[in-house]
């Protein structure tokens, strides 16, 4: 087994990170050019340099924004995990369950949240609402991937547990949840980003209702006060966000299983 | 002098929900200590047969027996199972992998750690306790298989084609430590296979199965001597044993009707 990748790999992988960091450099040249030639106003369209240097000067109302936006985020994914994997544990042990809800399950799924939002800031108050927003987005993917998953269970190990007489929660804890930490991980990662969608829209909801500090919110103000250089810079904020809980992600996912699962494996083998 | 039978199969059939007939009115005898090959076309229903001795299928009609040592239900930890594949749990290491039978029982009174070291040693494989079954290669897979089979000490040793998925090398190697493990523990072995080579270098008694349904179709005594080992595998005796079970397989086949 040899662990050095060829000069082949190598370039590739060169490529790889390089090519989108000359895209990006490339796009944003040409927008501050075209913005500087063209003379557009910052409240039409702000060039590159000029969100930037809004980014750092309202850097501590952007920050706590961010904040509120991430704790939403974040809280709404742990109900997410937890709700989708317990969810899941739940249907896979009492079938009876699993025919009652999961129809209920998939409708609250397909339904947008951006038209249940307004519905539960009326009925919740509005950290709940919020909450409840960012976990009816996030946890759907986590319930579906972690009922295939512990439905994905090779049967000559059941065959092997039944054989040794195991009980219904060894066959859970031993067999079940390990085959399907791979499909829950994967869940989880989609859950991510979708809880940071779900917080979104709820502040942009909540916010039109009032109230409200988080990222969306700050975006939606900024639009009502033409101060678009701003709404870019939350923007961003809200993109680099995104792109960080993905990447966390997927760095729990590879820690979980890179001594044992296809899907965490290099190409030596 | 014959023992009585460790177990017997008496008229069992086993018809699936689909309507397939698996199994009809099949007979069989397995004494303690024997090495039992059950050879048979692909559809004949010798793997079905064995999940049924283990107890993971229930015959339609018939009856498994099993001496009054064993009772079946609780005789879970003294039956070993091995399958086509080595169907070990790909996020556990070999000693995890290896204790699982023992911990599923939840024997207090077996040290678990020691039982393990000694079956891994067994099998040849002591120095990859903490490998995961990704980082071997799949004869060593089989290799822990066995092992996890042979933890509980069980009476029985079912294996269902453990080698159809190796190279001739690895499988021949494989047979031969077969081999020495059931003379060193005395166990009793039933081993489904396909090949002929096999069943008769291994077996103490082929028996031949016809398909459609599943039956015995007639059995035949290896009775060459124990050690068996490199020569007894080119010697002319071999040949003959081949020769005779090929002849008989062809019988079955002929009779159990080309799909």
């Amino acid at each position: 087994m040899t662990a050095r990748p060829s000069t082949h790999e190598r370039r590739d992988r060169t490529l790889r990170i390089a090519l989108p960091i000359v895209v990006l450099a490339l796009g944003l040249a040409i927008w501050e050019l075209v913005v500087r030639i063209e003379d557009i106003p910052p409240y039409v369209l702000p060039a590159p340099g000029v969100i930037l240097r809004t980014l750092v000067d309202d850097w501590v109302l952007l920050s706590q924004s961010l904040l509120v936006t991430l704790m939403t985020t974040f809280e709404g994914f742990l109900l997410a995990a937890a709700g989708g994997v317990g969810l899941a544990v739940l249907f896979n042990q009492w079938r009876i369950l699993e025919y009652s809800l999961y129809p209920y399950a998939v409708i609250l799924q397909v339904t947008p949240i951006v038209a249940i939002a307004p519905l539960l800031l009326i009925y919740l108050p509005q950290h709940a609402a919020v909450l409840a927003c960012a976990w009816i987005v996030a946890f759907f993917p986590v319930l579906a991937n972690s009922t295939l998953g512990l439905h994905s269970v090779d049967r000559n190990l059941a065959d092997l547990f039944s054989l040794y007489g195991a009980s219904r929660g060894q066959v859970l804890w031993r067999l079940k949840l390990p085959s399907a930490l791979p499909y829950i991980l994967g869940g989880l990662r989609i859950a991510g980003g979708l809880s940071l969608i779900g917080a979104v829209v709820a502040e942009i909801a909540a916010g039109s209702a009032g109230a409200g500090s988080g990222l969306a919110y700050r975006i939606a103000e900024s639009g009502y006060r033409l101060n678009i250089p701003r709404m870019f810079a939350a923007l961003l904020l809200l993109s680099l966000a995104g792109i960080v809980i993905f990447y966390l992600l997927s760095l729990i996912n590879y820690l979980a299983l890179r001594r044992w699962h296809e899907s965490a494996l290099g190409a030596e083998r | 002098m014959q023992s009585a039978p460790l177990v017997a199969l008496r008229g069992v059939g086993k018809e699936f929900p689909s309507g397939t007939r698996a199994l009809a009115g099949l007979d069989l005898e397995v004494r303690p200590g024997e090495f039992v090959a059950l050879l048979g076309p692909s559809g004949c229903g010798k793997s079905t047969a064995l999940r049924i001795i283990a107890g993971l299928s229930e015959p339609t009609e018939g009856a498994v027996q099993w001496s009054s040592a064993t009772a079946p239900r609780q005789s879970a930890s003294r039956i070993g199972f091995v399958f086509q594949e080595p169907t070990l749990m790909p996020w556990a290491s070999v000693f995890n992998n290896v204790s699982l039978p023992i911990e599923l029982k939840g024997a207090p009174e077996i040290n678990a750690a020691e039982r393990v070291r000694a079956v891994l040693d067994r099998v040849g494989l002591s120095v990859f306790r903490d490998a995961y079954p990704r980082e071997l290669s799949g004869g060593m897979r089989m290799r822990v298989s066995i092992a996890r089979a042979l933890v509980t000490e069980p009476q029985l040793l079912l294996m269902d084609e453990p080698f159809a998925a190796l190279d001739e090398i690895t499988r021949f190697k494989l047979n031969d430590d077969l081999l020495r493990m059931w003379q060193a523990l005395r166990t009793t072995v039933i081993f489904v296979t396909h090949s002929v080579f096999e069943s008769v270098y291994l077996s103490s008694r082929v028996v031949v199965m016809a398909a459609r349904p599943g039956r015995v179709f007639t059995e035949l005594a290896v009775n060459a001597p124990y050690p068996r080992d490199r020569n007894f595998r080119t010697s002319p005796e071999y040949a003959a044993f081949c020769r005779r079970a090929s002849e008989v397989l062809a019988q079955a086949m002929a009779a159990g009707g080309e799909p």
